[in-house]
C-alpha cells in the first residue's frame, strides 16, 4: 500500500499544478453556498438537509470532472508504459488514483464545514444529522469517484471518461425508478441497487450499516473491475 | 542475464515478431537494430514486462516476464520510446518519485546521483513541461539508471539529442557495460559499432542476423575490394589489373576510379600498385573498402535479400549491393 499512496500524492500534486482542482473547488463552492444561502432564505431552518440532497446531485457532475483525468491521461501520454513497468501492483495503481480523488473531494467538503459553523454561531442546529448527512457525502462521493476511476480506466479519452463516469452514476442513480416499471422483488432490487436511495436516511441523522455497506461494496467493486481492465492489457494475447 | 526462447508476439491477426530468440549475457550491451516497425519496440515491451507475449517465453534474471513479472520489473530500468513524463512536474520531484516506485531507500539522493550522471543538475527545478527535447530525453535515461538496475532496457535512448548530447549518452551507456546488462534499440548504424559488443538485427520480426559489429562486417563481406583512382587511365587498365593474381573482378567507375574485388585468402594489394605505377598511370590513392554496418543492414533488411537464407547466399547477396552502389562503399570506407 506504500506504493497506492506514492501514487495518491503524486496525483495531488498534479491535481494542483493543473487548474482541474481550484476550477472544480471554485465551481462547487459557488454552488453550495448559493444552496446554502436560498436554502437557508426560504426555509428559515437551521439545518443542513435540504442541502445534502442538492450537493449528492453536484456530485454526479462534480465526480467524474476530477476523475476523468486518473487512468485516461496516463494512457494518452505514455506513462502509463513506465508505472506499469515499475515493481507495482495493478491495484495499488487503481487504488492510489482513486485515493487522491477521494482525497480531493474531502478537502472540498471540510471547506463547506464553514456552513454548520455560521448555523451554529446564528442558531441552535442539531449536530447528529449534520454529522451523518457528512458521512453519508463522503461515502456516497467515494462510491461515485470509484466509477468514474473505473470508467477512466477503460479509455484514453479524458471526455470519454467523463461521459461514461457520468452515465454509470447516473444510471446507477435513478435505478429505483425502476420501480414505476416493476414488482415485487425485483422492484426491491432496483431500490436496492439505487445510489440516491441509500443516502436519504443520512441527512436524517441515520447512519444504517447496510447503507454503508452497500457504499463500499460500490467501491470495491468498481475498483476490482478496474483493476481487471488494467491487468486485460497483460492477457490480450 | 536475458534468455528469449521462440518468442512470437501478434496483433490481431498482425504477427510483430516471430520465433525470436537471443540471449544477453550479463554485463554485455546488446544492440537492437531495424527499421521502423521491425519489431523492436514490442521485443522490449515485452521483456519489461508491459505486455505478454502470444507464444514463447522470456526470462530477465532467471524470472519469467509473464509468471514473475513483478521480480523481473525490480530488477530492470526501461526507458520506453515515447518518453513518458508527468511535464507538470519538476525534474528533481519526477525522479525521486520515480526511485520511491522503484523501492529506492533514499529516494531523494537517489535522484541527485541520478540528475548528476545525466547532467540535469542545473534543470532540477525546472518543469520537466518546459524542458528542450534532448533534456526530456535525459531525464527518461535519468529515470531509467535511477534505481541501479541490473538490466537496462533502452528503446532508442539517443533519439532527439543533438551530436554532442549522442556523444555523452554513448559514452553514459558504454560506462553501464559490465556492471550492467543493457539492451538497447536503434536504427542509428554508427552508434551501434561504437557502443554494443553484439548486434543483433531485426527485420519483420524475425531476427536476420547476429553477431559483433566486426564479426558481421567481416562475415558478409565474402570478398574483400580496393577502391583505386588513378591519375591517367589506359585502355588496358582494367584488363590489366584483371590480370593480377588474386583479383576477382574489376569495376570502372569512370574517371579513373576502379573498384577491385580481391579474394578474401589473397592480398594483392602491392601487385596492384606495382603495375598502376610501372605502367605510369599515376596512383593517386589506394584503399581497402569494407561493408560499413549500413550496408550490412540494408543488404538484409531489403525484401528479397531477407529472404534469402543466411551464409553464401547472403554474402553473395551483399557483394552484389556492394559492388552496385558506389557511393554508398565510400561511406563504408570513411567509417572504419
Amino acid at each position: 500500500m506504500r506504493n497506492a499512496w506514492l501514487i495518491a500524492r503524486r496525483e495531488l500534486g498534479s491535481y494542483f499544478t493543473s487548474p482541474i482542482a481550484y476550477a472544480v473547488t471554485a465551481v462547487f463552492l459557488v454552488i453550495v453556498g448559493y444552496f446554502f444561502g436560498m436554502i437557508l432564505y426560504l426555509s428559515r431552518e437551521a439545518t443542513m438537509r435540504y442541502l445534502f440532497y442538492n450537493v449528492t446531485t453536484f456530485l454526479l457532475l462534480i465526480g467524474p470532472a476530477l476523475t476523468m483525468r486518473l487512468v485516461a491521461e496516463e494512457r494518452k501520454s505514455g506513462t502509463i508504459e513506465l508505472l506499469l513497468t515499475s515493481p507495482v501492483r495493478d491495484g495499488e495503481v487503481i487504488t492510489g488514483k482513486f485515493l487522491a480523488a477521494l482525497l480531493l473531494w474531502l478537502a472540498m467538503l471540510a471547506l463547506t464545514l464553514v456552513y454548520p459553523l455560521l448555523l451554529k454561531a446564528f442558531g441552535n442546529p442539531d449536530p447528529g444529522p449534520i454529522f451523518a448527512g457528512y458521512v453519508g457525502l463522503v461515502l456516497s462521493g467515494a462510491a461515485v469517484l470509484a466509477l468514474g476511476t473505473l470508467a477512466s480506466t477503460v479509455t484514453a479519452n479524458q471526455i470519454v471518461a467523463a461521459l461514461l463516469a457520468f452515465g454509470l452514476s447516473l444510471i446507477l442513480w435513478l435505478t429505483d425508478a425502476m420501480q414505476n416499471l416493476v414488482s415485487g422483488p425485483l422492484a426491491s432490487f432496483f431500490s436496492y441497487l439505487s445510489l440516491s436511495v441509500h443516502f436519504e436516511d443520512f441527512p436524517k441523522g441515520v447512519i444504517d450499516t447496510k447503507d454503508v455497506i452497500f457504499y463500499l461494496s460500490v467501491v470495491a467493486a468498481a475498483l476490482f473491475i478496474a483493476t481487471r481492465m488494467l491487468e486485460a492489457r497483460r492477457w490480450k494475447g | 542475464m536475458i534468455e528469449v526462447e521462440h518468442l512470437t508476439k501478434y496483433y490481431g491477426d498482425l504477427p510483430a515478431i516471430q520465433d525470436v530468440s537471443f540471449g544477453v549475457k550479463k554485463g554485455e550491451i546488446l544492440g537492437f537494430l531495424g527499421p521502423n516497425s521491425a519489431g523492436k519496440t514490442t521485443t522490449m515491451r515485452i521483456l519489461s514486462g508491459y505486455m505478454p507475449p502470444t507464444a514463447g517465453k522470456a526470462r530477465v534474471a532467471g524470472y519469467d516476464v509473464v509468471t514473475d513479472s513483478l521480480e523481473v520489473r525490480r530488477r530492470i530500468g526501461y526507458l520506453p520510446e515515447t518518453v513518458p513524463l508527468y511535464h507538470e512536474m519538476a525534474v528533481r520531484d519526477y525522479l525521486a518519485y520515480m526511485a520511491a516506485l522503484r523501492g529506492v531507500a533514499k529516494p531523494a539522493q537517489a535522484a541527485e546521483r541520478a540528475m548528476e550522471a545525466c547532467g540535469l543538475t542545473e534543470r532540477r527545478e525546472m518543469l520537466i513541461g518546459k524542458l528542450s527535447k534532448g533534456y526530456k530525453q535525459r531525464v527518461g535515461l535519468a529515470q531509467a539508471l535511477i534505481h541501479d538496475p541490473e538490466v537496462l532496457i533502452l528503446d532508442e535512448p539517443t533519439i532527439g539529442l543533438d551530436p554532442r548530447q549522442i556523444i555523452e549518452v554513448r559514452n553514459l551507456i558504454k560506462g553501464l557495460g559490465g556492471s550492467h546488462t543493457v539492451i538497447l534499440s536503434t536504427h542509428i548504424l554508427p552508434e551501434v559499432s561504437q557502443v554494443c559488443e553484439r548486434v543483433m538485427i531485426i527485420n519483420k520480426g524475425r531476427i536476420v542476423a547476429e553477431d559483433t559489429p566486426e564479426r558481421l562486417t567481416g562475415r558478409l563481406r565474402g570478398a574483400q575490394h580496393v577502391h583505386i583512382q588513378v591519375a591517367r587511365p589506359a585502355r588496358d587498365t582494367v584488363t590489366s589489373l584483371e590480370a593480377v593474381p588474386g583479383v576477382l573482378g574489376v569495376t570502372d567507375q569512370g574517371a579513373g576510379s576502379y573498384e577491385v574485388e580481391m579474394a578474401l585468402d589473397a592480398d594483392p594489394r602491392a601487385q596492384i600498385a606495382e603495375l598502376v605505377v610501372g605502367r605510369g598511370w599515376g596512383l593517386l590513392e589506394l584503399r581497402p573498402v569494407s561493408m560499413s554496418l549500413e550496408d550490412i543492414f540494408l543488404t538484409l533488411t531489403t525484401e528479397d535479400a531477407a529472404a534469402a537464407p543466411a551464409g553464401e547466399a547472403q554474402a553473395a547477396e551483399a557483394q552484389n549491393v556492394g559492388g552496385s552502389h558506389d557511393g554508398r562503399h565510400a561511406r563504408g570506407g570513411q567509417s572504419r
